[in-house]
């Protein structure tokens, strides 16, 4: 019993500081592959070929001054940021990043992942409610309206995966896909999720309410030194556990010859990070209410749709 | 919600307070400031916008914050001395502006320019036009979200930057022209440089195409965004690639032709989407146009020799008389009115800037818009503040 | 290079012509005095009345017109300050002329006249491609009417002119500076305005608003 406690906090630790290593280096893969494709270098300056930029960075961010603003809720000031950041990394708790390599298995993993995904939206209007002045409001109110709506047939385009499978147990999600990965049953709730994905980390192209350009700065304009690094790692570690889910439901998981399971999924997985950062080198913006109209009136009837044709064929076959 | 602290007393406050008293059960309309700092104001541009919910109702623009008094300036120096402060109207379009200033006095002094400085100053002209829509469309597309645009486009401005600074010494204000001519001729290799350029950049101009041409993102921002009639905006003072925009076929290059344009062969761009699509789709025209008129510059400048400079007096006193000359600058119709009572120094010079202009049409496009358009807006008008403050 | 030799005979020569200047100079301003002052020597003598559009204008609305002048390819009507209106709908209006844009409004202070202000009004007509020049001569203090029911545009040219140079535009829908801050006083255009601006200005500015107590 003792052993086996050991042995999970052990893998809490290794997958915490793994993914928070992830992060930051994540960011920095950013600004390099984006450096890249608009012809310029990125960071070449701190450490060799700026490998040392993510650990500047959040030094910097640690050793600013601790602004809270005059008219805030100074509890809930702290504690929003906090709350986005636990719940993002506590979803890595279920992700099975090989056979036997998770920190624990639930039966019901993908039910834990969407429900703790929807509380980080809490966080976000918390946090924008709390710091007092009429930008934050706006712009909290405007991001979680968008994650929300996103989230909604993030659900959805699930569903077909989990008809096929089965079960909301992500390992059992992955035996299924041992012959056939699911992206070939399920293309369109594929092309879904990944939309889906873009809307709910609220990266270009429906990255409005946090453009430089906005007039509403968004729910982080009054934060700054460290609480705004948990933003912006949050940010990350959603997007990593985004990309996770979607190798385990649509990619086949660690699935793959001759190298070791680990080693398969950490491939798809910065597959897909090369994507979003390749998406957001090449398209410009949606405007608010265009991306709204998107999320509710196009991708919503396409995932439900694609639930009912699943079933169809399910039936059928 | 309504800071009073911003408000300057002008017309806009006013009616929203007598709209207060009137009726207090009406929602009120909130103020929204995009002050002069700002990443997309394209310089000192303050906005102040009257908001219903996510809607525009009305727009207040407020100007000055640039103002550096150069029509005043300008009657205390002399001709020849006032020609670097046009370089500082339009900064990124910096010949065009010295091309206004000198033929205005030349039409004043009646002095005819030889004919290499002429096609010299056309090729330049039209340089600064390409470089000057490069940088349009960078900042728009950077405005609107996609940000590698504006890495190309200056990866092209900063070969015409070199042939600039070849030329003259100077990138961006360049005072290459003279009341007469040209400063001194081109160098050995500006030709072949140029020629170079001329190559590349119709292919280098695809990749810009490739990214937003056609991209669905770009469509649904700048499609019906904005829209304005041909006579409405002759009516709001709108001239150049905007009123191109709108289905009117006018260019001052073509219509009152000055220094050899007529001689040249090229076409007008003229679209008749009347949105802000259709304004970008007039500059991008524009872009290769210019393209074209340069390699035909360079293949007669090859050929032709001749002084690059008239036989301008030493100082420079214009007959009594007042004159107004204009060419058609990247932004607009840039017009110079200088009035002469035989001194050295004009009398009054007035200058009849493109982005000004263009500014006052600003408040009836965006009227029904949504906030995030006002920035597509000001990028398709694309006003320079230096030449709108003077 | 064969530009470089060009410009430098052509500087000779200015040199060599400024030489000889008693007895040239004596006939050359004899001949001055006789010319009419705005002519350069390749003026060509043309009688205004000729051209077709001094005669539409003369045509319908000759009452309105006080004076026309003709200089380098540009007519300039001179007319008086009620009519501007009037003569401006008939201008934008008229087949034959159909001036559709207002180019530009500006303002000059000739304080050695009697009516020390002008307002200017340069039209262009994108159809028939031609320019025309309309000039109103003010004394201090009056007003002339805005032309903003003609042309939109008129409000912000009328504005800078206002700021500028004092002249206020009756009707006009929203009068006040433009380029200058709102408080400020004095209008800069005018010939007794100092380039450096009122004095003690900057002294007053620089001690209100900067720390310490150097002098700039």
């Amino acid at each position: 019993m003792a052993q086996e406690l050991v042995l999970v906090v052990i893998k809490m630790i290794v997958v915490f500081a793994v993914a928070l290593l992830i992060v930051a280096y994540l960011t920095y893969f950013e600004r390099k592959i984006i450096g890249h494709m608009q012809l310029r270098l990125g960071p070449m300056r701190v450490g060799p070929h700026g490998l040392l930029q993510p650990i500047a960075d959040g030094l910097k961010l640690f050793v600013k001054e601790d602004i809270v603003p005059h008219d805030s809720d100074r509890w809930t000031f702290y504690f929003a940021p906090i709350l986005n950041l636990v719940c993002a990394l506590v979803l890595l708790a279920v992700i099975p990043f090989s056979y036997n390599f998770m920190v624990t298995r639930l039966n019901i993993g993908v039910l834990y992942v969407l429900s703790l995904a929807s509380v980080g939206t809490i966080a976000l209007l918390l946090a924008g409610w709390s710091s007092g002045s009429k930008y934050p409001i706006l712009g909290g109110l405007r991001s979680a309206a968008q994650i929300f709506s996103y989230e909604i047939f993030l659900g959805f385009s699930i569903m077909g995966v989990l008809m096929i499978s089965g079960s909301l147990d992500l390992v059992k999600i992955v035996e299924a896909q041992s012959k056939v990965w699911n992206i070939v049953y399920q293309p369109v709730a594929f092309v879904v999720y990944v939309i889906a994905a873009l809307g709910e980390l609220n990266r270009v192209p429906f990255d409005l309410p946090e453009a430089e350009n906005e007039l509403v700065a968004g729910f982080h304009t009054e934060y700054s030194g460290f609480k705004f690094a948990y933003f912006f790692l949050a940010e990350y570690a959603n997007m990593i556990v985004v990309s996770c889910m979607a190798v385990i439901l649509f990619l086949g998981g660690w699935k793959g010859p001759v190298l070791p399971g680990i080693v398969w999924f950490l491939i798809k997985m910065c597959a897909f990070f090369y994507f979003f950062i390749w998406v957001r080198a090449t398209f410009p913006r949606y405007r608010y209410d265009q991306f709204m109209r998107i999320g509710w009136k196009i991708m919503l009837p396409i995932a439900l749709a694609n639930i009912v044709v699943t079933g169809v064929v399910m039936m059928l076959v | 919600m309504m800071e009073k602290g911003l408000m300057d007393k002008g017309s806009v406050e006013g009616q929203v307070t007598e709209d207060l008293m009137r009726d207090t059960l009406k929602t009120r309309e909130m103020w929204l400031n995009m002050g002069p700092q700002h990443p997309s104001t394209h310089g000192v541009l303050r906005l102040i916008l009257a908001l219903e919910g996510e809607r525009i109702v009305d727009t207040e623009i407020v100007i000055g914050y640039l103002h550096r008094g150069m029509e005043k300036l300008a009657e205390a120096k002399t001709y020849p001395q006032f020609l670097p402060y046009t370089d500082r109207l339009d900064y990124i379009s910096s010949h065009a502006m010295n091309f206004g200033y000198v033929l205005a006095v030349e039409k004043l002094m009646g002095i005819e320019v030889p004919e290499r400085a002429q096609y010299i100053r056309v090729m330049m002209a039209e340089l600064t036009r390409i470089s000057s829509h490069l940088i349009w469309l960078a900042t728009h597309a950077l405005d609107i979200g996609a940000m590698t645009v504006f890495l190309y486009c200056f990866r092209e401005r900063e070969m015409i930057l070199d042939l600039f600074e070849m030329a003259c010494g100077a990138r961006l204000t360049t005072s290459y022209f003279r009341i007469g001519g040209v400063a001194h001729d081109l160098p050995d290799g500006f030709i072949e440089q140029a020629r170079e350029f001329c190559k590349i950049f119709p292919k280098k101009a695809q990749d810009y195409d490739d990214l937003i041409l056609k991209n669905r993102i770009w469509l649904s921002r700048t499609v019906n965004v904005a829209k304005i009639s041909g006579e409405e905006g002759l009516n709001l003072g709108l001239t150049g690639p905007n009123i191109r925009g709108s289905g009117v076929y006018w260019d001052i290059r073509k219509d009152e032709p000055y220094s050899n344009y007529d001689k040249l062969d090229w076409e007008i761009a003229v679209e008749h989407g009347c949105d802000v699509y259709a304004r970008y789709l007039v500059r991008l025209k524009e872009m290769r146009e210019s393209c074209k008129i340069v390699s035909q510059c360079l293949d007669i400048l090859e050929k032709l020799d001749g002084p690059v400079m008239a036989k301008v007096p030493k100082v420079i006193k214009p007959p009594e008389g007042e004159v107004y000359a204009s060419v058609e600058a990247p932004k607009g119709e840039l017009g110079f009115y200088i009035v002469s009572d035989g001194s050295p120094k004009p009398y009054r010079l007035k200058i009849r800037a493109p982005s000004f202009a263009n500014l006052i049409s600003v408040p009836t496009m965006v009227r029904g818009h949504m906030v995030a358009d006002v920035i597509a807006v000001i990028g398709s008008i694309d006003v320079v503040l230096g030449e709108v403050d003077r | 290079m064969a530009g470089e030799k060009e410009k430098k005979v052509s500087k000779e020569e200015v040199k060599e012509e400024r030489k000889p200047k008693a007895p040239a100079a004596e006939e050359a301003a004899k001949k001055k005095a006789a010319a009419p002052k705005d002519e350069a020597p390749q003026e060509p003598q043309v009688d205004v009345d000729t051209l077709p559009l001094v005669k539409r204008v003369k045509e319908v609305k000759g009452e309105f017109i006080e004076d026309v002048k003709y200089f380098r390819g540009e007519i300039t009507f001179v007319v008086e300050k009620e009519v501007i209106v009037d003569l401006c709908h008939f201008l934008k209006d008229d087949s034959e002329t159909r001036f559709d844009f207002l180019t530009e409004v500006i303002g000059t202070h000739y304080p050695e006249r009697e009516k020390p202000f002008e307002v200017v009004y340069h039209l262009y007509s994108t159809s028939k491609k031609h320019r025309v020049r309309i000039k109103v001569q003010l004394a201090e203090d009056e007003e002339v009417e805005s032309v903003f029911p003609v042309w939109r545009s008129a409000t912000w040219y009328e504005r800078e002119v206002y700021d500028m140079l004092g002249i206020r535009f009756a009707n006009h829908p929203d009068l006040k500076r433009i380029l200058l801050p709102d408080d400020w006083e004095g209008h800069p255009l005018r010939k007794d305005y100092p380039l450096q601006g009122p004095p003690g200005y900057r002294e007053a500015w620089i001690k209100a608003h900067c720390a310490s107590t150097n002098k700039l």
